[in-house]
């Protein structure tokens, strides 16, 4: 008997005719249904009702709601379709469609509870500390200055990856900003926004304030492209796909990277486990995971010690708590990568230091399933093809480069950790207009700091600032 | 009204299957003699003839026609139009018609009456109701060098009505998605919905013939149950049993008469059949004996797939003006058994063919 999770219209449940089968492993069975793009639409005609639900509830209650559902979203059994299911059952399910290792799981999970547990921290980030008032009135007052917002939309579409649960945390202000989300779920990954959304609706929200629809590559395209707003997720690819649509936010390709300065290049072995974290935390799947560093000197010994470090880091099953490497539920994209990272090191100027301490080749088939195994790249360019690019599991490059060049060298990066205590370098980074995040210090680039935006600022993305002057003090 | 109880004509006592595949043979004979004559035949096929390594007169049977090889689509393209013209229409004046998405030459088949026999057939298998007569149609949809547009307004003249026409470039809206320009593509259905939705508003319209997307998003600006929309046909794209069931449900509100149906230029028309209460899976029955789709063993094609099954579709067109044997259509579908109201196969959910493993532009029309 399959496990059945049909789509939720704005609160309700639809069967569709239309339903992908996936495999639970054990003999069981995952059927998800699939919405055809004008239903999405169809929906969307109807998005006034799911607005004024949200409206109807005052922000600070649906904040509480929020906190609240954190709370269920880690220890309830909540509903799946035609079942229930328990946080275990949903991190063993998880992880037999993803083949992300339970214990990604549960620090994903644990991303994803501090987003929703963390939420008025969060909206309070995105607003520069505005009070949530702002949200049930469109006004309210910044010292003696009255501020007006007014929502830029009526909704807000989310097209999900399969591969990074906690990116779902991206979204899950929208709802508590009174703005209808619209999620479109990776193929993989049906559980966690519909985990999300029902510990939300147990919590309190108004069940019509979400839409859950597993769909075709075209219902993608119809949810972002039809709701006012959109985020989605993806390649260089996805991002030039919607990069004529200015109210499509695509969170791209991260190629963050660590830049150490000059000052305190010499005392990089204290920064090793900074590098290894950053490289390999959650299986190394995520935009915020390192996957270049620019050094000054000393980069073959660095390459050396940080790949010793890597190659420690081996296939273990998807329950063991100690497995920190993903497996590939597509098997042919993980080849698809090792070929491609073979091909590239063929061209002259970089060497795989990871190599020499491995087991054996990059790609391995263990506890019946393909792994790749962490790779450092070392490169004697910047402008190497694999000096700035990014892969699915622990990759990165580090290339040699004075730090007066660095700068010149990022090109657009998600999260820069500079560790540095130069102030002229720290200026510079500063005004960089290709650096989205910045982590000054040696901390990992995967670090998340709830008050500062992730990538773009969702509030801004769905309010909008009016000049207001005259009598406000009786409104 | 929905289509589920609608009545269609009712029809002379069908033939059984066998009184059927005979019925086929007997016109298979009678085409081949005709295509296959100096009398009556046309350059292209006295030409081909020649070369085959079989003399196409001996031909006794449909089954016969499986010594032809596949026809090539191509000579649709490379041929002068004229080199299909039979002798024995020779100087009455003919259409050319083209085929809809194609880019680049396009394929071209020329025709006098097949269209008005083929629509004429389609309006008698539905009563006066399920197209009310008398009633308006509106074609939203590729018009230009197409036979739907004659075949439409031969429809709606031959129920009693007028027919307001609004285009779409289906070879555009394909250029622009192979280019990525997919705004401006929403753009253009955005125009062409405009100006549907305004000729309903102003015109006393009763009927529409358009794609089951572009329907979608007309029902998006207005009820069409309100508007005065009694009857739609559509045909052009891939119905799941889903969408067809969305279509009726939400997009039609249950009260619109719906008559999916399978057609091109090289074919003509396929209605689909009758359909019981909760059931939405589409089987579409070609026109036959002047054309007849089989669902063929993509590896082994002079091989039906049994019942049931996916395969390949294959179209053979057998008429006066046109022959056209075993062309592999770029669709599959379900082989599905014959029924009262066809007593021949049908052919069941259609889709591109091999859709689940290659990425298919099906456009947005």
């Amino acid at each position: 008997m399959s496990m059945q999770i049909p789509i939720l219209r704005l609160g309700r449940e639809y069967e569709s005719y239309d339903r992908v089968e996936l495999d639970l492993g054990g003999g069981r069975g995952l059927v998800t249904h699939t919405a055809n793009p004008g239903l999405i639409r169809r929906d969307l005609l109807r998005i006034g009702e799911a607005r004024a639900a949200l409206d109807a509830i005052p922000a600070e209650t649906l904040a509480a709601y929020c906190e609240k559902a954190a709370e269920l979203f880690m220890e309830a059994e909540l509903p799946v379709g035609d079942g229930r299911q328990s946080p275990r059952e949903y991190v063993e399910s998880l992880s037999a469609l993803t083949r992300l290792p339970y214990s990604l799981v549960r620090m994903n999970m644990t991303k994803i509870h501090a987003a929703m547990s963390q939420v008025r921290t969060v909206i309070g980030g995105l607003t520069r500390g505005m009070p949530l008032e702002i949200f049930d009135r469109g006004l309210t007052e910044l010292g003696d200055l009255a501020v007006n917002y007014f929502p830029t939309t009526d909704s807000l579409g989310v097209s999900l990856p399969s591969n990074a649960p906690a990116v779902n945390s991206l979204w899950i202000p929208a709802p508590v900003m009174k703005v209808p989300v619209l999620l479109k779920p990776g193929r993989e990954d049906p559980f966690t926004p519909l985990r999300i959304v029902q510990a939300m609706i147990a919590a309190g929200f108004p069940r019509e304030a979400f839409g859950f629809y597993p769909t075709t590559h075209e219902g993608g395209d119809t949810l972002l492209t039809t709701c006012g707003r959109g985020i989605a997720f993806g390649s260089d690819a996805t991002v030039k796909k919607y990069s004529v649509f200015p109210s499509i936010s695509v969170h791209g390709t991260g190629r963050s990277k660590i830049l150490i300065g000059e000052d305190l290049i010499d005392r990089w072995e204290e920064f090793l486990p900074v590098l290894v974290e950053s490289v390999s935390a959650n299986g190394g799947r995520s935009c915020i995971n390192t996957s270049a560093i620019l050094v000054p000197r000393h980069r073959d010994a660095i390459a050396d010690a940080l790949a010793a470090e890597l190659a420690k880091i081996e296939p273990r099953a998807r329950d063991d708590e100690q497995a920190l490497l993903c497996g590939f539920a597509n098997a042919a994209l993980a080849e698809g990568i090792d070929g491609r990272i073979g091909s590239l090191l063929k061209e002259a100027g970089a060497e795989d230091f990871t190599a020499r301490h491995r087991e054996g080749p990059r790609r391995v088939e263990a506890f019946d399933q393909v792994y790749l195994q962490p790779t450092l790249v070392a490169c004697s360019d910047p402008d190497h093809p694999l000096a700035n690019t990014e892969f699915m599991f622990p990759y990165a490059s580090i290339v040699e480069l004075p730090q007066a060049a660095m700068l010149g060298k990022i090109g657009q990066t998600l999260v820069v950790s500079a560790i540095t205590e130069d102030p002229d370098f720290i200026a510079d980074l500063l005004l960089s207009p290709d650096i989205e995040r910045l982590n000054l210090g040696p901390y990992p680039t995967n670090r998340v700091q709830w008050e500062q935006p992730h990538e773009g600022n969702l509030f801004e993305f769905l309010y909008h600032r009016r000049a207001i002057q005259g009598d406000v003090a009786g409104v | 009204m929905s289509s589920l109880t609608a009545t269609t004509s009712p029809a002379t006592t069908p033939p059984t299957p066998a009184e059927a595949a005979a019925a086929l043979d007997a016109h298979v004979r009678e085409m081949v003699a005709w295509h296959f004559s100096p009398e009556t035949g046309c350059p292209y096929w006295l030409e081909r003839a020649a070369e085959l390594p079989f003399d196409p007169r001996e031909i006794d049977t449909f089954a016969d026609l499986l010594q032809f090889p596949h026809f090539d689509d191509e000579v649709l393209r490379k041929e002068d139009p004229a080199r299909f013209i039979p002798k024995a229409f020779s100087g009455r004046p003919y259409n050319v018609f083209e085929t809809g998405g194609t880019t680049g030459m396009p394929k071209q088949r020329i025709g006098w009456d097949d269209f008005r026999t083929d629509y004429t057939e389609f309006s008698e298998h539905y009563g006066p109701d399920f197209f009310p007569q008398g009633a308006n149609w509106l074609m939203v949809g590729p018009t230009g060098p197409r036979r739907l547009r004659l075949a439409i307004e031969h429809l709606a003249n031959l129920r009693g009505g007028a027919c307001y026409f609004i285009d779409l470039d289906p070879r555009w809206v394909k250029r622009l998605i192979g280019m990525g320009e997919m705004r401006m593509a929403k753009l253009y259905q955005e125009h062409v919905i405009d100006q549907a939705a305004t000729i309903i508003r102003h015109r006393d319209i009763g009927c529409l013939f358009t794609t089951p997307k572009l329907l979608e998003s007309l029902a998006e600006r207005m009820s069409l149950a309100d508007a005065g929309i009694r009857g739609v046909f559509a045909g052009g794209t891939t119905m799941t049993p889903q969408y067809v069931r969305f279509i009726e449900e939400e997009v039609l509100e249950g009260k619109i008469n719906f008559a999916p149906t399978y057609g091109n230029t090289l074919m003509g028309l396929a209605i689909s059949r009758r359909r019981g209460p909760g059931e939405y899976s589409l089987t579409y029955h070609a026109p036959q004996p002047r054309a007849v789709l089989r669902i063929v063993d993509p590896e082994a094609t002079t091989e039906l797939v049994p019942y049931g099954e996916y395969g390949r579709v294959e179209l053979t067109t057998l008429t006066k003006e046109f022959f056209m044997p075993r062309f592999l259509e770029r669709d599959e579908a379900i082989r599905r058994e014959p029924c009262d109201e066809f007593p021949w196969d049908g052919v069941g959910d259609v889709r591109p063919f091999q859709s689940g493993s290659k990425t298919v532009i099906e456009g947005v029309y």
